[in-house]
């Protein structure tokens, strides 16, 4: 089959898809954007997390055929080619990147979360945080330098 | 050397990332930006245009006979391109890292569910995946061996304790699995009176379930074969020249036919140390002409990779009424599965620290490993100390309680320090702050009790408590970990280093063939040249066998043998250059130094350019950590290990014991790093060592029935998440050992040691109950 979607702002058409296949199969093997993860590919372990329409989705889960004609937003979307995204220079100065696998799922689920938080007045609380962050598994960090990189890159954004 | 045909999207390239920040530093890692923009190319990130993408066809039964192999299905099926049995193996059939016992593709007998039987190429994963299952494999199913006590025939539990048990009569549960027999290894350790008798005595067995090292990135890498016939793999691993050594032997090729790349790494814990899909992917490959990828789903990783060894020991302490050690006896096994993997060194750390960080003058381990029709078990974080660990501190809270003493104490009292001798014969020779690593967590400040908020209650938003029921527990553990190979092995790392003036700045290149794989190796290369050289600029090398052995990552002990042959490497570079300068400048060596990009001295600042020109000065060179020996095999004296690590827990619990849930609710650690090279780093390691010990304790086990895995999934293997994991509170010791580069110490392994036992203790303190098997279940807390 033929997918049309838009990602990271930029149209996309790919043949000779299988209907089988998700999104993530897609972004990785067939569109040449492989930063979105596949630790787990059953929605366990929010690697893959991209935005879809806006909403934050374990690609995995998504079946290519039901991204058609929607926007998709992946971790390499974040970045500016002369600046990071404040999210993920806060992981960098936090030390909350050490493998990195989870990282890329990591960052979008914290934009949504920052981006969420400041906009009903207030950046997110540490419970907030881990129940936001609870289907992103992480093995190297014991999560507590990315909770360190949640609140950095809250207070940066806030400033903004 | 021929160079590769084509180079595939994904092959690492030369990693520079923000400059400055030597030894001592929050120097930020070279490879940072690129993973968080995405860029940082993992082994399942690899992709070139015609490749073929391999699968795995594993056995489901622990033990059989095969047989016959029909591939013909398979062949049949449009899109494959090659299918492959053990018969296509065109050196040797069988590999491993210590003894070549595992066949890289099953001949004739299955000796675990999940052992490889057969493999496809095919243009998509998924024909690849539906081919690997029209594969018609004909087994004759044998009943498993599955217990490592009995597979060696033992009685459950040694009745005359002081002798070696004996193998009895062979029964159908101790059936041999290879022609050796069940035995692995067994190692002994007697020291002092072989008949002791103390006031207190404290007698108890425990086991300790199978771990999954459960990193996030897969088994993955891509073979691409060359035009002189030889193979470039691709591949995330922990040890490039191990892997090359048993591929060869495999593939039946020269070492300078294989050559390996380390792919990016997504996380490792001894879970990369054997082979995966290395082997497979060069013979698809090499047989179809093409480059070949695979890459494991969650599932396949389970059966892919050798596990932490599940463990059963009985420990039997004795102590005056004051509460001194008198004796130890402990009898240990550790159930190896099917093939040996790491098993004899496992069992080599499990019996030499056995009893933790005390002394105890006299002493008698056993320690054994066996075969069963397990899962293979082999490395992870903590190799072989992890298990013995739960086993020694429960028993001094035991012996603790026994004596009516407080059980900080009594680990106080008997603590080894610098100068004490360990149950090796070894005499501890550098720092061994175990009492000042139990003092200072005593003084940290306790946390609040629960505020009233389901949050942070044990079941959390689950609403299955308001705080009825809930009681709080804390407990204490420390442990020590001996850090780099041991027992005699040529352990060595080699590096190369340059420095060149580029574009009028100063730059070194380091390379070595050490695995970087998520700790942050690669910015520790980086602050030892900045330190040695005075550069500010560093590139760190794609790692390959195009350097020398760089040895395992693992064992805690990169930033040591690495770190050290960088530092001598460097060492070797600033001679030469302060040499030229010498001649140059007409002043003695010894009053010149590297600093800043420049040679300095006393009122002299000779830019690097000035001294080198269009030269670069480059030297390679072996290190090597001063050398341990072999232990006597009958009672285990010899200097075993050259170092050791010391870390401490405080653990913090609150337990609904109604429901059986555990919510931990800060863990406080002190661990002595020696030197922090980089301390950002160091704190890292730390608090992710912890989580993974914690994981251990309450909730991380691989269900085995009948051989069979019951939980393949991270559905059903639960790992902690951070609504799992608790504030920390961490401090960092730095005590010299005056014989490792700049004093430091492994970090990585001790932490995931003492963290365990510290929450099972604390659980122990909060519900009243003995609690001798991890992890601890909601039932085990219930009684239900």
């Amino acid at each position: 089959m033929r997918l049309t979607c838009t990602v990271n702002g930029s149209p996309q058409q790919v043949d000779d898809v299988w209907e089988g296949e998700s999104l993530l199969y897609v972004l990785r093997e067939r569109m040449g954007l492989p930063g979105s993860k596949n630790a787990c590919e059953q929605g366990e372990c929010g690697s893959c997390t991209v935005y879809l329409d806006g909403t934050p989705v374990c690609s995995c889960l998504v079946a290519a055929g039901q991204a058609e004609g929607r926007e998709i937003g992946t971790v390499e979307g974040m970045a500016t080619e002369e600046s990071l995204h404040p999210v993920q220079q806060a992981f960098l100065d936090a030390g909350a990147v050490q493998c990195g696998f989870c990282t890329p799922g990591l960052l979008v689920a914290t934009d949504d979360l920052v981006t969420r938080s400041l906009a009903a007045g207030a950046p997110p609380e540490d419970a907030e945080i881990r129940e936001a962050l609870a289907g992103n598994l992480c093995r190297c960090t014991g999560y507590e330098k990315i909770l360190d990189a949640v609140k950095l890159a809250a207070q940066r954004m806030a400033a903004r | 050397m021929s160079a590769p045909a084509r180079t595939p999207a994904g092959a690492p390239g030369h990693l520079t990332g923000p400059a400055g920040g030597g030894i001592g530093t929050d120097a930020q890692r070279p490879d940072g930006t690129l993973k968080v923009r995405g860029e940082f190319a993992y082994g399942s990130d690899l992709w070139m245009e015609d490749m073929l993408w391999g699968v795995t066809l594993r056995s489901p039964h622990p033990y059989a006979r095969i047989r016959s192999i029909d591939v013909g299905p398979a062949l049949a099926v449009p899109g494959v391109h090659a299918v492959l049995t053990s018969d296509d193996v065109p050196g040797a059939k069988a590999y491993g890292l210590e003894l070549a016992d595992q066949p890289v593709l099953a001949v004739d007998v299955v000796r675990y569910q999940g052992e490889p039987v057969a493999l496809v190429a095919a243009d998509h994963p998924e024909t690849a995946r539906a081919a690997a299952a029209r594969i018609v494999v004909d087994y004759e199913v044998w009943e498993p061996v599955t217990d490592a006590i009995a597979a060696l025939g033992h009685p459950r539990w040694n009745a005359v304790h002081e002798d070696d048990a004996e193998v009895t009569e062979l029964s159908r549960e101790s059936a041999h699995l290879h022609p050796e027999g069940n035995l692995v290894r067994h190692l002994k350790v007697r020291t002092g009176d072989p008949s002791p008798t103390a006031d207190v005595v404290v007698v108890n067995t425990y086991e300790v379930g199978m771990q999954d090292q459960a990193f996030l990135g897969p088994e993955s890498g891509l073979a691409v074969p060359a035009e002189d016939g030889g193979v470039e793999l691709y591949v995330a691993t922990q040890w490039l020249h191990v892997d090359q050594r048993q591929i060869c032997s495999a593939l039946g090729l020269p070492p300078e036919q294989v050559r390996l790349t380390l792919a990016g790494v997504g996380g490792a814990f001894g879970g990369r140390e054997d082979l995966s899909m290395h082997v497979h992917a060069c013979l698809l490959a090499l047989r179809t002409g093409r480059p070949v990828k695979m890459s494991y789903n969650r599932e396949e990783s389970f059966f892919g990779h050798v596990h932490r060894h599940p463990a059963t020991m009985r420990y039997e302490h004795g102590a005056t009424r004051d509460g001194d050690l008198v004796y130890v006896k402990a009898e240990i096994y550790f159930d190896g599965g099917a093939y040996a993997s790491s098993t004899p060194a496992v069992v080599g750390n499990g019996g030499t620290m056995g009893i933790g960080p005390y002394v105890v003058p006299n002493v008698h381990v056993d320690c054994y490993g066996a075969y069963t029709n397990n899962p293979p078990c082999g490395a992870m974080r903590g190799f072989g100390s992890v298990q013995t660990a739960f086993a020694y501190e429960s028993q001094m809270d035991a012996l603790a309680a026994a004596l009516g003493m407080d059980p900080v104490e009594l680990r106080c009292r008997n603590a080894m320090e610098q100068g004490s001798t360990a149950i090796t014969g070894q005499v501890i020779d550098s720092p061994a702050p175990v009492v000042e690593l139990l003092r200072r967590l005593e003084a940290m400040p306790m946390p609040d009790a629960a505020p009233d908020d389901l949050r942070h209650m044990p079941g959390g938003v689950s609403n299955t408590t308001h705080g009825e029921g809930v009681r709080r527990g804390v407990g204490y553990a420390v442990s020590y970990k001996n850090v780099a190979f041991s027992e005699g092995f040529d352990d060595y790392s080699t590096a190369r280093v340059r420095l060149e003036v580029v574009g009028g700045e100063p730059v070194a290149t380091v390379h070595t063939a050490a695995a970087e794989v998520g700790q942050g190796l690669v910015t520790v290369e980086q602050q030892i040249a900045r330190t040695e050289l005075g550069v500010d600029r560093v590139v760190v090398h794609p790692k390959d066998t195009q350097v020398g052995s760089a040895g395992s990552t693992s064992a805690s002990r990169q930033t040591y043998v690495t770190g050290g042959a960088v530092k001598a490497a460097c060492e070797a570079v600033r001679g030469q250059v302060l040499a030229r300068a010498a001649e140059l400048t007409g002043r003695p060596v010894g009053e010149l130094r590297l600093f800043d990009g420049a040679v300095v001295g006393e009122g002299l600042e000779l830019p690097l350019a000035e001294v080198l020109g269009d030269d670069a000065v480059e030297e390679t060179l072996e290190w090597r950590h001063r050398p341990t020996e072999a232990i006597d095999p009958e009672t285990g004296q010899g200097f075993a290990h050259v170092q050791y690590a010391f870390s401490a827990h405080r653990a913090v619990v609150d337990v609904d014991t109604e429901l059986g849930l555990v919510k931990v609710v800060e863990m406080a650690c002190t661990q002595d790093v020696g030197k922090a090279i980089n301390p950002q780093a160091v704190i890292g390691q730390i608090q992710g060592g912890t989580a993974q010990g914690l994981g251990l304790a309450v909730m991380e086990e691989i269900l085995i029935r009948d051989g069979k895995v019951q939980n393949p999934s991270f559905t059903d293997y639960l790992i902690p998440t951070i609504l799992d994991m608790p504030p920390m509170r961490i401090e960092v010791l730095e005590y010299a050992d005056p014989h490792a580069p700049y004093g430091l110490r492994g970090v990585g392994e001790a932490p995931n040691i003492s963290s365990g036992p510290a929450v099972l203790a604390a659980i122990r303190q909060a519900t009243g109950l003995p609690l001798t098997r991890v992890p601890v279940r909601p039932e085990h807390l219930t009684g239900t």
